[in-house]
């Protein structure tokens, strides 16, 4: 691949990479948010939730020990939500952007 | 030199004990003369191995390309198991599990943070950084911000981080070594230091990917291996489990212990229950703020992480890695939970605690257990496994950092900034090859001197410049229009300032007063309790309470030796390293102001300033890293 003769502002502001981009956007930073906030819940309810953290769901399981083990299953399926999303439908966007970079924009 | 003394002193009172308590391990319940042989001989087989794969990466390791970034040509699969070999430390295999044996839940709670700063890795750095990077930290930044400058503070910033971790990784090393194997601490310095130096040097990326993959393969099976022994007896019930845990002696006798005077009036169900509940370890939730903040934005700004991912010859294959990794390093993380409340019960916190009070030696001493104790073959054999595989962790760990500060200094620094990135291949190559050298020897030589030193606290302090410096730096670059040269480096050095100052000003460091305050007391108290424990030694006639008040009275002494030895150490000094008599802050970790600080750096400097080049990249910046056009390729055979 030669390394010159791409219209990069051309690509940014084609359709396709726009639709891309907003696509993208909107699902990272929604993932990103929400991954955060359900992180930080943990020490903030077992500081100011201990009551509910303490309470036993099942034998000598409780709540708190089942929400630390949900950590691991959210964060998880946030990542294969997201490979998931991103195998079947921003690759071949991009794919499409590749193989037509040198003639978009010339 | 009495400055360096005084450093010296101040910093490392609270290793000390360590090295007092875990050389006892080595005499009484380690491995002893006897199983020598056998730890040597488990040791020699991981080496062997290890040198093996370097010896078949040096044939191919002559370009660059090679030599930072295995030719690109990693698959996932194998890059997620490296990550995972990269980051699963000897802090995480050892602390963690030690955590949990000691305080229970948050020991638990605690590891959560180390996975979820991989769904920041996942969804903003790593195929971005893929797509538009080289081989380091430096390359990112310079993509649109002016290089030089960019080269030259991503390059200070990845030593430093680098540095701090690799002392952290090189102390715990040595005092291992030292305490399984029997030999000094010196030459276990040395001997992590010559060997990691080795697969650098002659075996590049390739050989350093190659070891910690073959190293968190062993470490996930030296671990399924323990958890399948301390789960069977329940059957493989996690109720049936905790309910054992729950119910056992040394469980209540250790929350009790924790709990003090509250304690007093629980009865043995309400104490082991206790231990699966949050509160026994983090008491501060603004710390806990903190240093998860720190390690969830830290991770993704670790530059020897950063640098797996120009293994993979795609952006996909990047992110392949990622989902491995964290299949990997939250498997570990549940598996540590079972290790550590399995030590619990079957070693007790007793045990732990007397050859090492932060429970570093919880895993091994579980593995002794589980084989059939000290005295058994199988049980020392295990012992020797376990410590085989830290000791693997810590060279593999080492390995990368000592790529990643040696990839800062020739690339970025020589070859970027020096060279004006004029230097031939073959130049490029040795001026890798030296650097790795140079930062090797530095860092054995940085590992003998901090001997005895607190270094606990520096791998909290990596993650916090990482997020206060390198991250806001990179994401900046990355996703904001605006953001410009001066930005980044303003953010860099003013956000990975700042977490170094406050953990100066911290409670993390030693402060002489509050030192010599404690071993008064210990001294004080001590003579009362000799007397009580004489007079009843006098009136018991059974044996074996005798011998039990004999052992209180040795440990009693014990203490008392202890704090005088801290007594005369500290002499007249009144104040910590930064000459301060309390710590100026209470936090902990520094990551609730320092990353904040960071980021607005970043955008006050990207904002009063213009920057003709980094405006004019950002369309190219943009679309390559969205779409892989014009990424780096793998190298061809």
């Amino acid at each position: 691949m030669h390394k010159s003769h791409v219209n990069w502002s051309a690509i940014a502001t084609d359709p396709r990479f726009r639709s891309l981009h907003r696509k993208k956007s909107r699902f990272l930073w929604g993932l990103m948010i929400f991954s955060m906030v359900y992180y930080f819940l943990l020490p903030v309810m077992a500081a100011y939730f201990k009551d509910l953290f303490d309470t036993q769901v099942w034998g000598p399981i409780n709540f708190g020990l089942l929400f630390a083990l949900s950590e691991f299953v959210i964060a998880w399926a946030i990542a294969i939500i997201y490979a998931r999303r991103a195998n079947r439908e921003f690759d071949a966007i991009a794919q499409e952007l590749v193989s037509n970079a040198h003639t978009i924009g010339s | 030199m009495s400055e360096w003394k005084k450093t010296v002193v101040t910093v490392g009172l609270g290793f000390s004990t360590l090295l007092v308590s875990t050389s006892a391990l080595a005499a009484e319940e380690g491995v002893g003369e006897e199983h020598r042989a056998l730890t040597l001989a488990v040791f020699g087989a991981i080496i062997a191995i290890t040198l093996y794969i370097t010896y078949w990466a040096a044939k191919y390791t002559h370009s660059t390309t090679e030599f930072y970034a295995a030719g690109r040509s990693v698959s996932g699969m194998q890059n997620g198991w490296a990550i995972a070999g990269d980051y699963l430390s000897a802090a995480s295999f050892l602390g963690i599990a030690g955590l949990i044996s000691l305080y229970g839940y948050d020991g638990f709670m605690y590891s959560v943070g180390f996975l979820v700063a991989y769904i920041t890795v996942l969804l903003m750095i790593a195929e971005p950084c893929r797509n538009i990077g080289k081989y380091t930290l430096g390359d990112i930044l310079a993509f649109r911000n002016n290089p030089k400058a960019a080269k030259t503070v991503a390059a200070l910033s990845t030593i430093t981080v680098s540095t701090f971790y690799l002392i952290a990784q090189m102390v715990g090393g040595g005092v291992l070594i030292k305490t399984l194997v029997g030999i000094d601490y010196e030459v276990s310095v040395a001997v992590v230091g010559v060997l990691m130096l080795s697969y650098v040097v002659f075996g590049g990326m390739k050989a350093t990917t190659w070891v910690q993959i073959v190293k968190a393969v062993l470490l996930v099976l030296a671990s399924l291996l323990l958890v399948l022994f301390v789960w069977a007896p329940y059957g493989f019930s996690f109720p049936a489990f905790l309910q054992g845990v729950a119910g056992d002696a040394k469980v209540h006798a250790q929350v009790a212990k924790l709990l003090g005077d509250s304690a007093a009036n629980m009865t043995p169900e309400q104490l082991g229950q206790r231990f699966l509940e949050p509160g026994l370890l983090l008491k501060n939730p603004l710390d806990q703020l903190s240093l998860g903040l720190a390690l969830v934005l830290g991770t993704a700004g670790l530059p020897h992480i950063l640098m797996r991912f120009f293994t993979v010859p795609t952006a996909q294959e990047a992110r392949k890695s990622v989902i491995w990794a964290m299949a990997i390093i939250g498997g570990f993380y549940v598996l540590t939970l079972f290790l550590g409340m399995g030590a619990a019960t079957l070693v007790g916190a007793a045990k732990i605690t007397a050859l090492d009070k932060g429970g570093n030696m919880a895993a091994p001493l579980l593995a002794q257990f589980v084989g059939g104790g000290p005295d058994s073959l199988l049980g020392n054999f295990f012992l020797a496994f376990v410590a085989a595989v830290a000791f693997a962790t810590i060279v593999a760990v080492v390995a990368g950092l000592v790529l990643a500060s040696a990839s800062a200094m020739a690339h970025d620094i020589y070859v970027g900034v020096i060279r004006g990135d004029q230097a031939t291949p073959a130049e490029q190559v040795k001026a890798a090859r030296i650097a790795s050298l140079i930062v090797g020897v530095i860092s054995i030589v940085l590992g003998i001197l901090s001997k005895g030193q607190n270094v606990a606290h520096l791998v909290g302090l990596a993650f916090a410049v990482a997020a206060s410096s390198n991250l806001p730096a990179v994401v900046m670059t990355l996703y904001w229009k605006r953001c410009n040269t001066t930005g980044v480096v303003l953010g860099m050095v003013i956000g990975g300032l700042s977490a170094i100052v406050l953990v100066m000003v911290s409670p993390n460091m030693t402060y002489p007063l509050k030192v010599k305050a404690e071993a008064q007391k210990v001294i004080d108290a001590a003579p009362a309790t000799l007397e009580k424990l004489q007079i009843s030694l006098s009136i018991t006639t059974d044996p074996a309470n005798q011998a039990v008040i004999q052992k209180e009275i040795t440990k009693v002494e014990g203490d008392v030796a202890k704090a005088k030895s801290d007594l005369e150490k500290l002499g007249t000094q009144t104040s910590s390293l930064v000459g301060l008599e309390k710590p100026l802050i209470e936090l902990k970790n520094p990551g609730i102001i320092s990353i904040p600080l960071g980021f607005l750096m970043v955008i006050l400097g990207s904002l009063f300033t213009r920057d003709k080049r980094a405006e004019e990249m950002w369309d190219e910046l943009y679309v390559r890293q969205n779409t892989g056009i014009h990424a780096e390729g793998a190298s061809p055979h």
